[in-house]
């Protein structure tokens, strides 16, 4: 309980911040904001100047900011410059396929990931070892827009076996799921393989095979199970990129996610919206890893004690 | 006791050689072809690559390597000039990075308790938020182009080198010889620039040559995006866009520049494994090269003295 204590106690500043970083936004971009929303209709000094007040843009910094936080805390992100609807219902409605995209590539990465790293690592320097490595190394290396394009090349283009842009199916999602999925499956094949090779020489691995057990049994009941903690922990590091990476994905493919719509909210100078965008991937970042920290918590009691002790 | 080598051990011992042989000329081959593309691309390329021609969407040939693109320009030429701007915005960018990671690490490793409250906080809120959201803003900030990509990249990659270099910094601060310092009487910015600096040297080389790699893949994907050279400019990122509308019927446009994004990442990263294996003691597995490249200079100090 302490423990779980520690890391909310840890996460708030973190989330305030993320708070204070996106009302700065409206600050740092440049252009006025009313003359944003006015653009193009022919509007009055004073119509400008209005739209300003009603804004609340003449109100002092930290006014500004605690009126932010108050909507922010009743779950209003403002409303779309372009659209005048509400910006917390535009990114919400989207968000289902950007996370379904995201899982889906998770899903891809731990498929491929975990058993060729469990393999590599089971017998280090065999030849399966050395093309898992060689796999993992040009894994990391492709680029997923370029996979992408090479996938859909070949799996669209020549064999006509998957479509190439988004309908809707699940046949669809294939394609961007594992040209987004490849590259986190490297680095999962990477860390396992190197823990595995660890645990492998530890002692307690050594006293369980001199109690009988199994390799099958020492493998997945020890050495796996060991291994799957620093495995989930850069899952939960590298979730953001996940996210953006399926942003970019969502892009490629004519999906309509939070990712294509942020891309076009960047141009249009839609500041609402790049705000939303900031507090929910931020805000979910912090929420994911707490989760993940207390998981690991749970499963790992050395963790709860190493950070009482620090 | 007697050093017995086994046939198979002077096997093993042979191919370590080998392999170090090789990644040197590996290394070697890189540094060339980077010195290559940046100081004077015409020399492995002899057309101009933003020059039309009549031959429109034609696949590799002898005249065209590489093929033609929609408005006759050669492919490969393009591919060539095409690396100036994607290593010139990771190199950069991650150069400025280094910079300022060290700056606000040393600072807030070593500055007093409120200092180091404040910019780890703020840290830990850029580290909350994905590099490529960080660097998309920045963008939506400052403009498109080549210097805002080395500024995305640099103010992106900040934060998780401060981040290591801080905790490297506390970590150092409890080390002797920089009580020692302290107690006789060395001020705290001739501490951080007489001892903290050079003791981090190895540590900040391993990060910039280990992030490059993931400079690259950021700066393509924001010039993919549109956001980097100026049209008709080339650039592997945005002719790799390109292609793309083009896929079904001409597969070099995409697949050259895509290439090339892929095999500077494998070298990249390989030029930090190296980087790594060279600097770093603590890489066990690889000890050889430090014990053959690194213990001797220290030796023949010691003789010396």
């Amino acid at each position: 309980m302490d423990y779980v204590l520690r890391r909310l106690a840890a996460a708030l500043p973190v989330l305030f911040g993320i708070t204070v970083l996106a009302f700065l936004l409206i600050h740092l971009m440049p252009g006025d904001p009313a003359q944003i929303i006015l653009f193009g209709s022919n509007s009055t000094p004073e119509q400008i100047a209005g739209l300003r007040q009603q804004l609340g843009l003449n109100d002092s910094l930290p006014r500004q900011y605690l009126d932010f936080l108050g909507q922010l805390l009743h779950g209003n992100l403002g409303t779309s410059y372009l659209t005048q609807n509400s910006v917390a219902h535009e990114l919400l409605s989207r968000a289902p396929s950007t996370l379904v995209l995201t899982f889906s590539a998770l899903a891809v990465a731990i498929v491929i990931g975990v058993p060729l790293g469990l393999a590599a690592g089971v017998r280090p320097n065999s030849s399966l070892d050395r093309l898992c490595r060689g796999f993992s190394f040009l894994g990391v290396a492709i680029p997923y827009f370029f996979l992408a394009l090479v996938l859909v090349l070949f799996f669209s283009v020549k064999l006509q076996w998957l479509p190439a842009i988004d309908d809707g199916t699940v046949s669809s999602l294939i394609i961007p799921a594992v040209s987004l999925g490849w590259g986190y499956s490297a680095i999962l094949t990477r860390l396992i393989r190197g823990k595995i090779i660890q645990e492998y020489r530890s002692d307690y691995v050594k006293a369980a095979r001199a109690h009988g057990a199994s390799e099958s049994r020492v493998l997945m009941r020890h050495a796996l199970r060991n291994s799957s903690i620093p495995a989930i922990t850069t899952i939960g590091l590298q979730f953001g990129n996940i996210l953006t990476g399926a942003a970019i994905t969502e892009v490629i493919f004519g999906r309509a996610g939070i990712g294509s719509f942020l891309a076009t909210s960047i141009t249009s100078k839609n500041i609402p919206v790049v705000q939303g965008a900031v507090v929910l991937i931020g805000g979910g970042y912090v929420v994911i890893n707490l989760i993940i920290d207390l998981i690991v918590g749970a499963v790992d009691p050395r963790t709860r004690l190493a950070t009482a002790v620090a | 006791m007697i050093a017995t080598v086994t046939p198979r051990a002077r096997l093993a011992g042979a191919a370590g050689s080998v392999r170090q042989q090789l990644s040197r000329v590996v290394v070697a081959v890189a540094v060339l072809l980077i010195l290559a593309v940046l100081l004077a691309p015409g020399l492995l390329a002899h057309q101009d690559p933003i020059n039309t021609g009549d031959d429109i969407l034609t696949g590799p040939s002898a005249a065209h390597w590489f093929g033609t693109d929609q408005l006759g320009r050669d492919v490969y030429s393009r591919t060539v000039y095409g690396a100036r701007p994607v290593l010139l915005a990771s190199v950069l960018g991650v150069i400025v990075a280094a910079l300022a990671g060290v700056g606000i690490g040393v600072i807030g490793g070593s500055g007093p308790r409120w200092v180091r409250a404040v910019t780890m906080r703020v840290v830990d809120v850029l580290l909350a938020l994905p590099v490529l959201l960080i660097a998309l803003i920045l963008i939506a900030t400052v403009g498109s182009g080549v210097p805002s990509i080395v500024l995305a990249v640099g103010v992106a990659f900040t934060p998780g080198f401060a981040r290591v270099v801080e905790s490297s910094v506390r970590q150092l601060r409890a080390v002797e010889f920089v009580q020692a310092a302290k107690v006789f009487g060395s001020r705290s910015s001739r501490t951080a620039v007489r001892h903290l600096l050079p003791n981090l040297a190895t540590e900040v080389v391993v990060l910039i040559s280990s992030g490059i790699g993931w400079a690259v893949l950021t700066a393509t994907t924001l010039s993919f995006l549109g956001l980097g050279v100026q049209l008709p400019a080339a650039d592997w990122g945005s002719d790799l866009a390109a292609g793309a509308s083009n896929l079904s019927m001409a597969w070099w446009l995409s697949t050259f520049p895509g290439i090339a994004i892929t095999i500077t990442i494998l070298l990249t990263n390989f030029l930090g494994d190296y980087v790594m294996t060279v600097l770093d003691p603590r890489h066990g597995h690889r000890r050889m090269l430090f014990r053959r490249f690194v213990l001797p200079m220290f030796r023949r100090e010691k003789a010396a003295a």
